[in-house]
C-alpha cells in the first residue's frame, strides 16, 4: 500500500516535471534563445579560434529547437522524479502542511537549493563566455556547489525539526535558515572565483541571458509545484464522493 | 449550503507519513536513474565523456547554456 503510494507519487512527479518542462521550454525558446543567438554572433565576430573548419555536427536550427526541447524536458522529468522522491520523505514530516502546500513548499526550497544558491556563485553563462580549457574545473565546482547547497538545505530542515519542540516553529525556522545562510556564505567566500567573461562582451547581453536563465528555472519550479501539488492532492485526498456530500446536505 | 459545507472542512487532517522503509528502495533506484539523466543533459562530453564524440554535447548545447550548466 505504502509502496504503491510512493510509486504513484513518483510517476506523478515525473509527469508534472514533464509538464513544467514544457512551460520552461516556452520561456527558454522565447526569452532565452535570442540571447544565445546574440552571444554566438559575438563569439563568431571575436573568436580567436575558428569553428569554421569543423563540420557542423548539429545545425543551429536543430540546437535551438529539438535539441533545446530534449535538454529542457529531460531535465524537467529528472528533477520531477527527484523532487517526488524528496516529497515522499517530506510529506507529513515538515510541519502542518497538506499535500498541496507541501508540494509548493518543496518546490520553492528546491528552486533555491538546486538553482538559485549555486547560480549566485557560478551563474549561467552564454556561449562565448568561458574558457574551454577550464571546463573540468568549472563543472566540478558547479556540481559541488549544487550538492553542498542541497545537503545543507536538508541539514537545515533536520535542524529546524530538532529545535521546533523546544523553541517553537518560528524560532526553529529562523535559526535553521540563518545556519543555512551562514554556511553557504562561508562556501561562497572560500570556493574559487570564476570570471571568464571575454573583454568587450556586452554587459547588457550577459545580464539578459542570466535573467532569462533564472526565469526558466522559476517557471520550471513554480509549474512543478502547482502541477505536482494538484496531482498529489488528488491522489492523497480524493474529493468527497457524491454519497459523502449527500450526508451534510441531507441533515 | 455554505454552512453545511463548512463543517467537514473545519478539521484539517495532516497527511500520513510514508514509512522510510517503503520510500528507500524507490529513492535509491530511481534517484540514481534520475541523476544519470541529469548527467547526460548537464555534463556528458563536456568535462567527462562516457560516449565518444561530441554528438550529445552538440545536441543539448543550448539547453545546457540556458539551464545553467557549464557547457564549454
Amino acid at each position: 500500500m505504502n509502496s504503491t503510494t510512493v510509486r504513484n507519487l513518483l510517476v506523478r512527479g515525473m509527469l508534472a516535471g514533464l509538464g513544467a518542462g514544457v512551460l520552461a521550454l516556452i520561456v527558454a525558446y522565447v526569452l532565452g534563445e535570442p540571447n544565445v543567438h546574440s552571444a554566438i554572433g559575438f563569439e563568431e565576430a571575436h573568436a580567436g579560434h575558428s569553428h569554421g573548419d569543423e563540420a557542423e555536427l548539429v545545425s543551429r536550427g536543430l540546437q535551438s529547437t529539438a535539441g533545446l526541447a530534449t535538454g529542457v524536458l529531460v531535465h524537467g522529468v529528472a528533477f520531477g522524479g527527484l523532487a517526488a522522491l524528496a516529497y515522499c520523505f517530506a510529506l507529513g514530516r515538515v510541519g502542518r502542511f497538506g499535500p498541496r502546500a507541501t508540494a509548493l513548499l518543496l518546490s520553492g526550497c528546491a528552486l533555491l537549493a538546486v538553482y538559485v544558491v549555486p547560480f549566485l556563485k557560478y551563474p549561467a553563462n552564454p556561449p562565448a563566455v568561458g574558457d574551454p580549457d577550464t571546463i573540468g574545473k568549472r563543472t566540478a565546482l558547479y556540481f559541488l556547489m549544487m550538492l553542498l547547497s542541497v545537503l545543507l538545505a536538508v541539514a537545515a530542515t533536520l535542524l529546524g525539526k530538532q529545535l521546533a519542540p523546544r523553541t517553537g516553529n518560528w524560532y526553529a525556522t529562523v535559526v535553521a535558515v540563518l545556519a543555512f545562510a551562514m554556511v553557504i556564505g562561508l562556501a561562497y567566500a572560500f570556493l574559487p572565483v570564476v570570471n571568464e567573461v571575454p573583454e568587450h562582451f556586452p554587459a547588457a547581453l550577459l545580464w539578459r541571458f542570466r535573467l532569462s536563465a533564472l526565469g526558466i528555472q522559476l517557471t520550471l519550479w513554480a509549474g512543478f509545484g502547482l502541477l505536482f501539488g494538484e496531482l498529489a492532492q488528488r491522489l492523497l485526498r480524493p474529493a468527497p464522493t457524491a454519497s459523502a456530500q449527500a450526508v451534510p446536505a441531507g441533515s | 449550503m455554505a454552512q453545511h459545507l463548512a463543517q467537514p472542512t473545519a478539521t484539517p487532517v495532516l497527511p500520513a507519513k510514508l514509512p522510510l522503509k517503503a520510500v528507500a528502495p524507490w529513492a535509491v533506484f530511481f534517484g540514481i536513474l534520475m541523476l544519470v539523466l541529469l548527467y547526460f543533459v548537464g555534463a556528458e562530453q563536456g568535462a567527462t565523456s562516457v560516449i565518444n564524440g561530441t554528438g550529445v554535447h552538440e545536441w543539448v548545447h543550448d539547453a545546457r547554456h540556458l539551464l545553467g550548466f557549464p557547457c564549454h
